[in-house]
């Protein structure tokens, strides 16, 4: 594996098969009722959040403390950050302190290839603006595994604003690296102008795709996007492009819903979907701390998982 | 002042001829001739003599961003690149939209001694877009303005820029429009394509440049005036500009060196890292179909020059994530390497061709007197003597501008310029400031 993952375009189809294989023996260290590894003791992983995400910012930080990491969760909130100080600057005062990891969440796409150029410890993409979110995927493909089985020739669908979604470019990448046959359903003003030679094929017809999915992926919407002209109205998008309890039954019955969160309850997805038995939402941030601790695990080479729990 | 024999320089790459310069002009050409007491010799055999350069699009910050650059260092950057004259660009701090201010950067120009400064108006008050500043007083100013501009912005109003069009008919005048459909290009990030929904960054679309391009060539038609457009980057402006040139519109274009050599790709993939902002620039890197109608175009003269849109930033607005980064390359000291690389090198462009758009076409499109003159008897003697065998490796460290945010760190690029004469008094000599 590389040292940093930063895009899930890094990831081999072997170097992502050995993080989802790790992550489940790791899954089974958590149900045990002491959750705690020692691997890395003595590492220190640093969440560096420009961006408010408290939901990501504590699965990193739980894995690494399951790890048993020295962990530093630094905000940019309230720090010099918000004083102006550059990423350069903050890169630089975090390889002063020794980071062995750094988790970065920005707003701004392709922060994090700027931080590697700048500090010496391993990088992991929290998210950075409308580019990626590579653990989003792996724990994406972890889910559907456990659901389904392996990947390969799996017909996922991923709907919704495409254009914007970090979700959606690292999970197109990595499906495919895996054997998924991607379908990307949205409005058309949600899709990349060049969306044509990403490796998925493109639909505009929801109802068109249902049925030949094994899984069914919709991405958060933002409301604020009609302002811009993406789309007339909430409700025309919901119509369109929402998945309600009809659209679930058009689904096959094998088939599992998924939402990265947070969620628009009637807007992208019907609140009786996303609780529905179908629904891997819960699961998804179960497996969300599981696969961190593996890439975790993965990209600092901690000690044998076999050392058991403390 | 001091007389000069060039000796065996190649005349825009033609035979090797003597040059033999005296009280600012060129006084003799021929074979063999002898210097004449008190005349230093030049020996400029293998050098290329071209008519001095003249940039139609330069960004020397001052006043406002002196940490950037200065009308002394942007314009010693100017010399050593081979230029004799340059446009300073109106969108600097506060704005050239006065007779005020573009004296003052006239003057600075004139103080420093490098090349001659010949500044920019703004086409509107404060380029807010909104209301004409005061075109005629900065034409009748001592700086003598000729071409007016809201680079940096577009003059997107298609009434203001109508009226801006015909009312600078009036001293002969031109508009040279950024072109940039504001709404098409909100929060735009580099060139819309392939690599920018790869990269998830915000993307500027040739249609916005081009929309602007196709209004602009009608209104000038329409109200029978001149236009000029700053750096054209896409394969579609070339056509739309080859199509109001065969109606006989009096369009001019000009492409900027990277343009002619770099892509979109870079952003994504180079040896400075994914998502270096030193790959950022305004209008953005296009592709590799973009890049090579644009160097048929300047080949063919659809595009009449190049201009350099040199525009320099300090380190730390460079060193950040690409969406907080400034827009903006250096390019003064690489252009004519480049355009050698990309143009002369290829075979699409011979000397004479390179003379044509780097220094006559500029120079009459900017109405520069003096400037942008064949090399012969009685002509102003602004001169450039190039070593077209050369080949350096760009080190950003050793430019002359304030600013080192250059693509080419570390490419060997063909081509140096080994001495610059601005009216018979060299500025440049042996590759150093004289």
């Amino acid at each position: 594996m590389k040292r940093h993952l930063i895009s899930a375009g890094d990831l081999s189809r072997d170097d992502a098969l050995l993080i989802l294989d790790t992550a489940e023996e790791l899954a089974q260290v958590s149900q045990r009722s002491i959750k705690k590894l020692p691997t890395l003791r003595g590492r220190t992983v640093v969440n560096l959040f420009f961006e408010d995400s408290t939901r990501t910012r504590i699965s990193f930080e739980a894995a690494a403390k399951r790890l048993s990491a020295d962990v530093i969760n630094f905000s940019a909130k309230g720090s010099s950050v918000s004083k102006g100080e550059s990423l350069k600057d903050t890169a630089l005062t975090l390889q002063a302190m020794g980071a062995d990891a750094v988790v970065i969440r920005h707003s701004a796409s392709g922060a994090p290839h700027r931080l590697a150029e700048w500090v010496d410890g391993s990088i992991v993409n929290a998210g950075d603006g409308t580019h990626e979110h590579p653990t989003q995927a792996l724990l994406d493909a972890f889910s559907m595994r456990r659901r389904l089985g392996p990947l390969d020739g799996r017909r996922v669908t991923i709907v919704g604003d495409v254009l914007h979604s970090r979700v959606a470019r690292s999970n197109v990448l990595l499906l495919a690296t895996l054997g998924a046959q991607v379908t990307l359903v949205a409005p058309p003003t949600l899709l990349p102008v060049s969306v044509g030679s990403w490796p998925c094929e493109i639909s505009y017809d929801l109802d068109g795709v249902l049925p030949k999915s094994d899984v069914v992926m919709m991405l958060r919407v933002q409301r604020e996007r009609m302002n811009a002209a993406f789309f007339p109205s909430a409700r025309e998008y919901s119509r369109r492009y929402g998945l309600d309890r009809d659209r679930l039954g058009r689904m096959p019955d094998h088939a599992v819903v998924m939402h990265p969160g947070p969620m628009n309850r009637g807007m992208e997805i019907a609140a009786e979907v996303a609780d529905s038995p179908r629904s891997t939402i819960v699961e998804q941030v179960t497996n969300g701390v599981t696969i961190r601790m593996a890439v975790l695990y993965l990209l600092l080479g901690g000690a044998e998982l076999e050392g058991g729990a403390q | 002042m001091t007389a000069y024999l060039v000796k065996g320089a190649s005349i825009v790459g033609g035979e090797p001829a003597d040059l033999l310069i005296r009280d600012g002009l060129i006084v003799e050409t021929g074979a063999g001739l002898t210097a004449p007491a008190g005349a230093e010799t030049l020996d400029a055999e293998g050098l290329v003599a071209l008519p001095g350069l003249v940039d139609l699009h330069t960004h020397l910050r001052e006043p406002g961003r002196e940490d950037a650059e200065t009308v002394e260092t942007g314009t010693r950057a100017a010399a050593l690149g081979g230029f004799t004259a340059v446009h300073a660009m109106a969108n600097t701090s506060p704005v050239a939209d006065t007779a005020g201010v573009v004296e003052q950067v006239w003057r600075l120009g004139q103080e420093a001694g490098h090349c001659d400064v010949r500044p920019v108006g703004a086409v509107t008050v404060g380029l807010a877009g909104e209301r004409l500043a005061e075109l005629g007083a900065m034409a009748d100013s001592a700086a003598r303005v000729r071409v007016f501009s809201d680079d940096g912005k577009c003059v997107s109003d298609a009434v203001l820029m109508r009226r801006a069009l015909e009312y600078v008919k009036a001293f002969d005048g031109v508009i040279a429009q950024h072109a940039q459909e504001p709404r098409l290009t909100e929060d735009a990030q580099m060139n819309e394509g392939a690599v920018s929904g790869r990269l998830g960054l915000t993307g500027w679309p040739a249609v916005a440049e081009e929309a602007i391009i196709a209004r602009d060539c009608l209104l000038a038609a329409h109200v029978g005036s001149r236009l000029h457009v700053c750096h054209v980057s896409t394969a579609g402006s070339v056509e739309i500009i080859r199509w109001a040139k065969s109606k006989g519109w009096d369009v001019t274009a000009e492409v900027t060196p990277h343009h002619l050599l770099l892509t979109d790709d870079l952003v994504e993939a180079s040896p400075a890292g994914a998502y270096n902002p030193i790959y950022k620039v305004n209008p953005p890197l296009r592709t590799r179909e973009d890049v090579e109608a644009l160097r048929a175009a300047l080949a063919d003269g659809t595009i009449d020059c190049v201009a350099t849109d040199h525009a320099p930033h300090p380190v730390e607005d460079k060193e950040a994530e690409w969406g907080a980064a400034a827009m903006g390359m250096i390019g003064l000291e690489t252009a004519l390497p480049v355009v050698q690389l990309a143009m002369v090198e290829t075979g699409l462009l011979d000397w004479a061709g390179v003379a044509q758009r780097m220094s006559i076409a500029p120079a009459h499109i900017g109405r520069v007197a003096g400037h942008g003159m064949p090399i012969e008897v009685g002509a102003t003697a602004n001169l450039t003597l190039l070593d077209p065998s050369a080949r350096t490796g760009v080190d950003p460290g050793a430019f002359a501008s304030k600013s080192r945010n250059t693509p080419y760190t570390g490419l060997t690029l063909p081509g140096k310029v080994v001495a610059t004469f601005l009216r018979g008094r060299p500025t440049v000599l042996e590759g150093k400031l004289a």
